[in-house]
């Protein structure tokens, strides 16, 4: 239990997928401008991330690498981009059906946002990651839930700052791209310090 | 024919640049950035990348049925890009290991992707190619100009050769530690279409 308290916790805060690798950064900077929008999204990231990774890791961990559980003696783990990708644009699909269907309300709300998630290099990113660090299963369920959360607290953070900003006399060069590039930059930094947490 | 693929290829160097104007590839333009070589080796990898994708998108145009083409993209990208991946671990496997998930990533880069849409998908074969290539370059431009920041002044260097001898090995440059974390590529950015902005005004945004 522990030990999935901490991985969550650096997942979340430590690890942070917007302000410790930059995933996501595309999303991150055009649709913060609202924090209506920003939690909208944020939470659209949350979910797809959280079933993504799991079943990208099953893919993984049952075929894809070298002597899996399904297929012995081969190594398929070239084709790991390509498997990734098409569970996520599938996942996200799949997602986007079952909410029109089971709840309009909710895919009222992040309907807009999820076709754009399925191009999320947040997305991507968190299934490479767990290749990468070699998490099973379960791990990487928690660990998607928590670089979801991590990405969706950025973001409404994000928003929040620059919706305050517009009373704010930025130079004209700077306005709009440039300063939130600074200010994201800055958050960056004060993210910095949950890396002095040792778990 | 030649003044337009000049324009198609030109253009997206300064006036319409891929990081700074089309707000797209952002995020492997921060973290591959701290060494010059990384960021050399990516930039290839992603000019390489969009360059094809957007010549065979153009090629299969007129066969991809829209409700779809956004899988049938992905699918081409995600090709192209596990050949790269391939070829670099075959030839730089240490630069390869460094950029680790970050060429994976080129799949999602927002400029394949947004280049795919937006220009191969109208355009003739050749046009595109061209386009890939300028687009390609434009973020190259960046992102070796931010490399070449940050490995000068966070470690002296420019591409491992010493420039500015470091006090810690008896020379007289104190290294700025910023310039080594990730949080500087954003400060160089935003002041990099700060300065590109100063210089052409239509590209202020409005507020």
């Amino acid at each position: 239990m522990e030990h999935y308290l901490s991985l969550l916790t650096k997942s979340v805060f430590i690890e942070n997928m917007a302000l410790a690798y930059f995933l996501g950064m595309c999303s991150f900077l055009a649709v913060s401008q609202r924090v209506k929008t920003a939690v909208g999204l944020g939470a659209a990231v949350v979910f797809v991330l959280a079933v993504t990774c799991p079943l990208n890791s099953l893919l993984y961990h049952g075929l894809l690498k070298e002597d899996s559980v399904l297929l012995t003696g081969y190594d398929l783990s070239f084709l790991n981009f390509l498997t990734f990708i098409g569970t996520i644009a599938a996942a996200v699909q799949i997602v986007e059906m079952t909410l029109e269907k089971y709840a309009p309300a909710l895919y009222g709300a992040l309907g807009v946002f999820l076709p754009l998630i399925a191009v999320n290099c947040a997305i991507l990113g968190a299934s490479l990651f767990m290749v990468d660090r070699d998490y099973h299963v379960v791990d990487s369920a928690v660990f998607g839930f928590g670089s979801g959360l991590g990405f969706a607290i950025a973001i409404v953070a994000l928003a929040a700052i620059r919706e305050k900003m517009h009373y704010s006399d930025v130079p004209p060069a700077l306005r709009g791209l440039g300063i939130t590039f600074i200010v994201t930059g800055l958050m960056a930094i004060g993210f910095m310090m949950f890396g002095g947490i040792s778990l | 024919m030649a003044a337009k693929s000049k324009e198609i290829l030109l253009d997206p160097l300064l006036n319409s640049n891929p990081i700074a104007v089309q707000v797209l590839g952002i995020c492997s333009a921060l973290a591959v950035t701290s060494k010059l070589e990384t960021a050399i080796v990516m930039s290839i990898a992603l000019t390489v990348v969009v360059a094809l994708s957007n010549l065979s998108i153009s090629l299969m145009r007129e066969y991809i049925p829209s409700s779809i083409r956004i899988i049938v993209q992905l699918t081409v990208i995600a090709s192209l890009v596990i050949i790269t991946d391939q070829v670099l671990k075959a030839f730089v496997y240490d630069v390869a290991m460094q950029l680790a998930v970050f060429v994976g990533l080129i799949i999602t880069n927002c400029i394949v992707m947004g280049r795919a849409e937006a220009f191969a998908m109208q355009n003739p074969p050749w046009p595109s190619f061209v386009d890939g290539v300028g687009n390609g370059l434009g973020y190259s431009l960046i992102l070796i100009s931010v490399g070449f920041v940050r490995e000068l002044f966070g470690s002296g260097t420019v591409l491992g050769v010493t420039i500015m001898p470091l006090v810690t090995d008896g020379g007289w440059y104190t290294p700025n530690g910023l310039m080594v974390l990730s949080p500087a590529a954003f400060f160089l950015i935003g002041v990099a279409i700060w300065i590109m902005r100063t210089i052409n005004p239509e590209l202020v945004e409005e507020e």
